[in-house]
């Protein structure tokens, strides 16, 4: 291997144990990350995309844990590593931010604080160039009269200024990778795009990665190289952006892609997916999607599909490509299949 | 739906020059109005779905909840099926033929009652029943009309998953068999997938009962999808209403076009071919909005008139209604 990937996640399982039984909240997920470059995690509520992001942080609440699987972050293993190793990676090598600006902040104290706090952490520097860089930060992701901004506090900022906030301080000790948790799930339309770009163009200037976990397709298609589509904590599909949009190989991405309001559907029916989301704590033995999917086999109800390789860029979990033919798409198992990726 | 919305034939709801203010507590014994919604004016012809969108504050809810007198409008008068809302007797027909659905399916029902008496709840207020069957009858109908299994009716709100929450919205707001229906984000808390399940069924009803709709949203591809026509609100105005096609493919004020260019595209290729106009700066505070145009201080092309009077909303093309001053100088 030339290029090894900056991080390298494979046959993640993250379970919640709760009275009621084993949430199986992530389910075998692998996927590769390379250096610069955006990765779109997508699925919907429950699906396991903000578990496989914490799981990388190790941040997950109360009776979560990382049952099996190995997460290499630029070659060290990160599973079962300990408190003291991944409080060095946590801030300093990779940050999140989260979806709601309006709680992630301490209202107590001021923004300088705040920043400051996330530096003098993680870094040698003296308070006094603790807080030069702080300021930095501010003026870099546009914060008009960063000085000032630094002694107010959170009340005092408005939802997008926040998130603006929130970034500057993932991003002050220069991190690898930023995981960006619904960052614009909470903002207005124009606000969100005012971040988008901003996130964009930071992204090019300090050439960090980004995962970047959404529901939002429109943030998907605008921001991410490729992408991963989850379903009951398993991935469905993975692929570069243009294939996945284009050229979708699996009927829950395919269902998703149906039930998008575009211009174009307008006085016209949409094609919803039917059924609703299905229970972790009871789930079937065959694809999860099976019961909810207007193709379903025999087969998809008896065992669940392996990964299989449609092309170079492009992956999915589908039986009905098998059915449909597509020869070249000779089936991997999915240590294999993530080697590919 | 293009012809001219000011023809008098055919209009539902007429709302003229509501004020929405709120008395908000500044300091000691000291208030200070907060215009949520100020003099706006638009009608919905019957059996049309009426968009609006804006930002968070710019006052869409409140004109939902102004046109069915949950507030006690400032100002301005409202005229549902040619007869203005005036006194308490106007106010209890408006009830009876105007509903309204949520935005949050988890806050809109009481979790102490059961899926029976949430339906049947608008029956009691309005006795549209004679005896109990007939009232199980009609709840149990009106289940079947969103897509709810009947088994489920002495179930209680939390036992449902938020796309089945809003569909007993639907169905309590539907229970009087209502004419017009105020649907205030009834989507945005549900999953994409459940959401175009919500949406077709909006679209069902609107054609099998023939429902006129205001749908309030900030999701502009679901209001492209649903409106015949969509207002666009900012700061507590009404800054453009027209056409859906026309409003989402030729915007005319300067914010609407910002809005338009920054809703994401679920599609790799327009998205990163789209020429964002990216607005600088945050919505003021309604409780300080700028004088003249609300929009003029993040306006490109505002100009000193900008600041001196509110620009008139005027019709610019049949059906297309704009407010901006600066409207020729706009490329």
């Amino acid at each position: 291997m030339a290029n090894e990937p900056l991080l390298k996640v494979r046959d993640l399982h993250t379970s919640f144990f709760t009275p009621a039984g084993e949430v199986k909240a992530v389910n075998g997920v692998s996927f590769n990350l390379d250096r610069g470059k955006v990765l779109g995690i997508v699925g919907e509520s429950g699906s396991g995309k903000s578990v496989t992001a914490y799981s990388i942080m190790q941040i997950l609440a109360g009776t979560g844990k990382i049952v099996s699987g190995s997460i290499k972050l630029d070659g060290q293993e990160l599973v079962g590593a300990g408190e003291t190793v991944m409080k060095t990676v946590r801030g300093n090598k990779v940050s999140i931010i989260f979806q709601d600006p309006m709680t992630s902040l301490n209202p107590t104290y001021t923004i300088g604080h705040q920043l400051m706090e996330a530096i003098l952490l993680h870094t040698n520097r003296t308070k006094e160039q603790a807080r030069e860089r702080a300021v930095e930060m501010l003026r870099l992701v546009n914060v008009n009269e960063p000085e000032k901004r630094m002694k107010q506090y959170p009340f005092e900022f408005s939802g997008g200024m926040r998130q603006r906030v929130m970034i500057a301080m993932a991003l002050a000790c220069e991190p690898d990778i930023l995981i960006a948790d619904e960052p614009t799930t909470a903002l207005d339309v124009t606000i969100q795009a005012q971040i988008l770009e901003l996130m964009k163009s930071l992204q090019e200037e300090l050439g960090m990665a980004i995962i970047m976990i959404t529901h939002d397709l429109g943030v998907v298609a605008q921001m991410c190289d490729e992408v991963i589509v989850m379903y009951a904590g398993s991935i469905c599909e993975q692929g570069t952006a243009e294939e996945i949009f284009y050229n979708p190989k699996h009927e829950y991405t395919k269902g998703l892609m149906r039930s998008i309001p575009t211009a174009d559907t307008a006085g016209s029916k949409l094609k919803p997916i039917t059924g609703t989301p299905i229970d972790l704590l009871n789930m079937p033995e065959g694809c999860p999607f099976a019961p909810r999917c207007d193709n379903a086999m025999k087969i998809c109800i008896k065992k669940k599909c392996e990964r299989m390789r449609i092309n170079e860029f492009h992956f999915a979990s589908c039986w009905m490509n098998v059915k449909e033919g597509i020869e070249n798409g000779t089936i991997l198992n999915s240590k294999e299949g993530g080697e590919e990726a | 739906m293009s012809e001219n919305s000011m023809n008098k034939d055919g209009i539902l709801v007429d709302v003229q020059h509501l004020k929405q203010y709120f008395n908000i507590n500044v300091g000691p014994m000291q208030t200070k109005p907060l215009k949520a919604v100020d003099d706006v004016s638009f009608a919905i012809k019957k059996g049309e779905t009426l968009g609006l969108v804006g930002e968070s504050g710019c006052g869409k809810t409140t004109v939902g909840r102004s046109i069915l007198h949950l507030y006690k409008p400032t100002g301005g008068e409202v005229v549902f099926n040619g007869r203005p809302i005036k006194g308490k007797a106007d106010i209890n027909m408006l009830r009876r033929k105007a509903t309204m659905v949520f935005q949050d399916p988890y806050s809109s029902l009481n979790p102490r009652m059961t899926v029976s008496d949430i339906i049947g709840e608008p029956l009691d207020i309005h006795r549209m029943y004679k005896n109990k069957a007939e009232r199980r009858e009609r709840i149990l109908e009106l289940m079947d009309q969103v897509g709810l299994n009947s088994e489920h009716a002495s179930r209680y709100a939390h036992e449902f998953s938020g796309g089945q929450r809003q569909r007993i919205g639907i169905a309590r707001a539907l229970a009087l068999r209502p004419e017009f229906i105020v649907c205030d984000e009834p989507v945005s808390a549900l999953d994409v997938s459940i959401q175009a399940q919500v949406i077709n069924m909006f679209v069902e009803l609107q054609e099998k009962m023939d429902l006129t709709y205001l749908f309030i949203a900030h999701d502009i591809l679901v209001v492209r999808h649903i409106s015949d026509r969509i207002a666009v609100m900012y700061l507590g105005k009404m800054v453009e209403l027209a056409d859906a096609a026309e409003i989402y493919e030729h915007p005319l004020h300067p914010y609407t076009r910002s809005l338009m260019s920054a809703v994401p595209q679920p599609d790799p290729n327009v998205a990163k071919a789209n020429k964002r106009i990216v607005l600088s700066g945050d919505i003021p505070s309604p409780l300080n909005a700028p004088s003249g145009c609300p929009f003029r201080t993040r306006c490109r092309y505002a100009a000193d008139c900008c600041a001196e009077s509110m620009p008139e909303f005027k019709e610019v093309a049949s059906g297309h209604f704009v407010a901006c001053h600066r409207l020729g100088e706009i490329d």
